[in-house]
């Protein structure tokens, strides 16, 4: 199957099921059933989960346009969290809740992305990985309009009976997840600015005809080619969670997230910052998802450990020694 | 959008050429102080260069029937990434290898193509790229450098400025006017190659700020060429450049022109035993952006050798990359101004001196910022 056969038809089922008024409705504090049962129902859910145990076994980079489609469609639901908690309770051979569940790692005093629409979390603490029931933790809205996080108190002693990490980075499957989403919703954006910077006139000729605008679009579109690329290496990394990828991913997407947003808003001008107007669900996402699980420096930092760990290598031998590759030849 | 870029990997038999070429560029390099290493494309070491043509690591992609190792541009990503990560002196051989040979390859006839390309492939027939002139940088379509027709040939009359290696080049493959005046833009234009010890040619070497004379004047006075420096089709030289450019902009190059500072900073920090966070975010910022634009340099390398002339895509990684490059002295110099203290070595100290200086060339060679990123725009739809 290539990856256009693996991503069409969920591209085609979110643009059917999640259009932009579906999304406000549920940051709104709709009802998220029905979205849930149509993702639910195509079976994507378990994309990595091992087929002995019923789901398509497939790997993470091979769902890295799976990730990134969901960005780019601004899916108001933990999917890329549910799927890889999906694949790591299978391992185990726990059984596995249904409906929405977030990933967390650490005790996150950080708003939790998707916790508004999320039933459990699965925690990783010292160690050992959890499944909570949200229902269970002391939540309070993070304060972002139209955010679907949350502060989550988590109780003092998990009555859930946890297993062994054994070398799962939560955190590392986190920004990897949330990395690939920024690349998704930064190419739609590049999309709709280009779109509009052809068709908005003034001065009697489109605003893209000015060098000024074009200069700074070619800048938007190295940095959401950049994102993607970075998300990638992210994704290559596996159902693991390699750091150094991680880092790779989250560093590059959360340092583009803020000049992709930015440009967006200033080709677009005043309309761009109005509500009604579809912009603003990505833009506010890239700004969110820039900080969760760690931004820029926090990832940057946990890269330049590892790589200060390594000073006899070259920079060339370690990115080829410790960043995964994939990709065909 | 640009889905054209896709993770790419090398392939094994490629990546196996890493551990030979490493041998010898060693021992090409050992001798050299950091900052003489930072030079790196810009170094000429013609002996350097005829050692790694003996060895077969030119003239990668080219057919063996010239000379070539039929190889492809994963195998010469694989030797440029370590002549670069190394800091060896390759400007002797870097631009026939790159694009001259391909050039030829794709528009040469038959007899060129015998003559040029097993020279190149062992690192004797060094070229530069004749395309400025004093009126004409970004606007190369302007060129007023002048060839007519004779009943030998051609006659050769006008300037080239800025030439990258030409005091230490045979040939050059010149962009010039062949009908037309420069009002007439791309149509009218046409490559030569110019064999610089004809007679009427004068080049003279421009120093640089940082004291290097790497680039030149070249001057062209009724100079008498024969037939066959045409090459390709009369008239077609701008849609011939702008292949050729495909492979100027695409390489790891305009990536790692700061790679050796970057490795003996990293050296130095270690040995300081630095472990705060603003050390470890620097080194990692750094990794980052090395990794994602190798990776996108890699994405570029596979649409060469799908056979496709990649043009936006390599302005893209050409501009992304050479602002990587161009920061790296700026940060680096500003973190061991923020350590007073530490002893750093004069090797360092030269290094960051002179890769601050000569840095904002990195985005001016081989295409301005501003005009890559025209090009990306026309890719974009907007132009």
């Amino acid at each position: 199957m290539t990856r256009e056969e693996l991503a069409d038809p969920f591209h085609r089922l979110l643009e059917g099921a999640c259009p932009p008024a579906v999304v406000r409705a549920i940051e709104s504090g709709g009802d998220w059933g029905d979205l849930w049962a149509e993702i639910e129902a195509s079976g994507y859910l378990d994309a990595l989960v091992p087929e002995a145990s019923g789901g398509a076994g497939l790997t993470l980079a091979e769902i890295a346009p799976l990730l990134m489609a969901l960005g780019r469609h601004a899916v108001p639901l933990p999917v890329a969290d549910t799927m890889i908690a999906r694949a790591l309770i299978a391992r185990t051979g726990g059984e596995r809740p249904d409906g929405p569940i977030v990933l967390v790692a650490g005790a996150a005093s950080a708003p939790v992305a998707f916790a508004a629409v999320a039933v459990h979390a699965l925690i990783e603490q010292g160690g050992v990985l959890r499944l909570i029931r949200l229902n269970d933790c002391a939540r309070a809205p993070s304060g972002d309009p139209g955010s679907l996080a949350e502060l989550v108190g988590w109780p003092e002693a998990p009555g859930a009976t946890g297993w062994p990490a054994s070398g799962v980075d939560l955190a590392a499957l986190i920004a990897i997840a949330r990395a690939a989403a920024m690349a998704g919703a930064g190419d739609r954006l590049l999309e709709m600015t280009v779109a509009y910077a052809n068709e908005r006139i003034q001065f009697g000729k489109p605003i893209g005809k000015q060098q000024a605008l074009q200069q700074q679009l070619a800048v938007m579109a190295e940095q959401v080619v950049a994102m993607r690329m970075a998300a990638e290496i992210g994704c290559a990394a596996g159902l693991e969670g390699n750091a150094a990828g991680a880092a790779v991913a989250k560093r590059i997407a959360s340092a583009a997230a803020v000049i992709v947003a930015d440009t967006a808003h200033a080709v677009h001008g005043a309309i761009g910052i109005s509500e009604e107007y579809d912009l603003q669900l990505y833009t506010r996402r890239l700004r969110q998802w820039r900080l969760a699980g760690g931004g820029e420096t926090y990832w940057a930092q946990r890269l330049g450990r590892l790589r200060l760990a390594a000073a006899s290598l070259t920079s060339v031998d370690f990115v080829r020694t410790h960043i995964t590759a994939t990709g065909t030849a | 959008m640009f889905e054209s870029l896709s993770p790419t990997q090398l392939p094994a038999a490629d990546e196996a050429l890493r551990e030979p070429v490493r041998t010898l560029i060693a021992e090409a390099v050992a001798h050299l102080p950091l900052d003489r290493r930072a030079r790196s494309w810009q170094g000429f070491d013609a002996a350097l260069s005829r050692k790694l043509g003996q060895a077969g690591f030119l003239g990668l992609t080219l057919p063996k029937r010239y000379g070539g190792a039929e190889r492809g541009p994963f195998a010469r990503f694989v030797i440029v990434e370590e002549l670069l990560a190394a800091g060896a002196p390759v400007a002797a051989h870097w631009i026939a290898d790159r694009q001259s040979a391909p050039l030829i390859l794709n528009y040469g006839n038959e007899d060129q193509r015998q003559f040029y390309l097993p020279r190149i492939c062992r690192g004797e027939a060094f070229f530069c790229i004749g395309m400025s002139e004093p009126g004409s940088g970004s606007d190369l379509a302007s060129v007023r450098t002048r060839a007519e027709r004779t009943d030998h040939g051609w006659r050769l009359n006008g300037q080239k400025i800025w030439t990258t290696n030409a005091p230490h080049s045979d040939y050059m493959i010149a962009l010039v006017r062949t009908s037309g005046t420069a009002e007439d833009r791309q149509s009218g234009l046409s490559q030569l190659i110019v064999d610089l010890k004809a007679p009427g040619i004068t080049i003279r070497p421009i120093v640089d700020l940082t004291g290097d004379a790497h680039f030149a004047e070249v001057f062209f006075d009724n100079v008498e060429l024969g037939e066959d420096a045409l090459i390709g089709t009369e008239g077609q030289g701008w849609k011939q450049v702008t292949a050729e450019l495909a492979f100027e902009r695409s390489g790891p190059e305009r990536i790692y022109s700061s790679m050796v500072l970057i490795d003996a900073w990293i050296a130095h920090v270690a040995a300081m035993g630095r472990l705060d966070g603003a050390t470890a975010a620097l080194a990692g910022r750094m990794t980052a952006e090395i990794a994602t634009l190798r990776a996108m340099s890699l994405a570029v390398t596979g649409l060469l050798a799908a056979g496709q002339s990649p043009v936006v895509e390599a302005s893209l990684v050409k501009d992304l990359g050479t602002t990587f490059e161009q920061a790296v002295p700026a940060w680096i110099g500003d973190d061991l101004a923020a350590h007073p203290d530490e002893p750093v070595s004069p090797d360092l100290h030269r290094t960051i001196a002179y890769l601050g200086q000569i840095a904002p060339s990195f985005s001016l060679r081989g295409g301005t910022r501003e005009i890559l990123r025209g090009i990306i725009a026309r890719g974009l739809g907007l132009r």
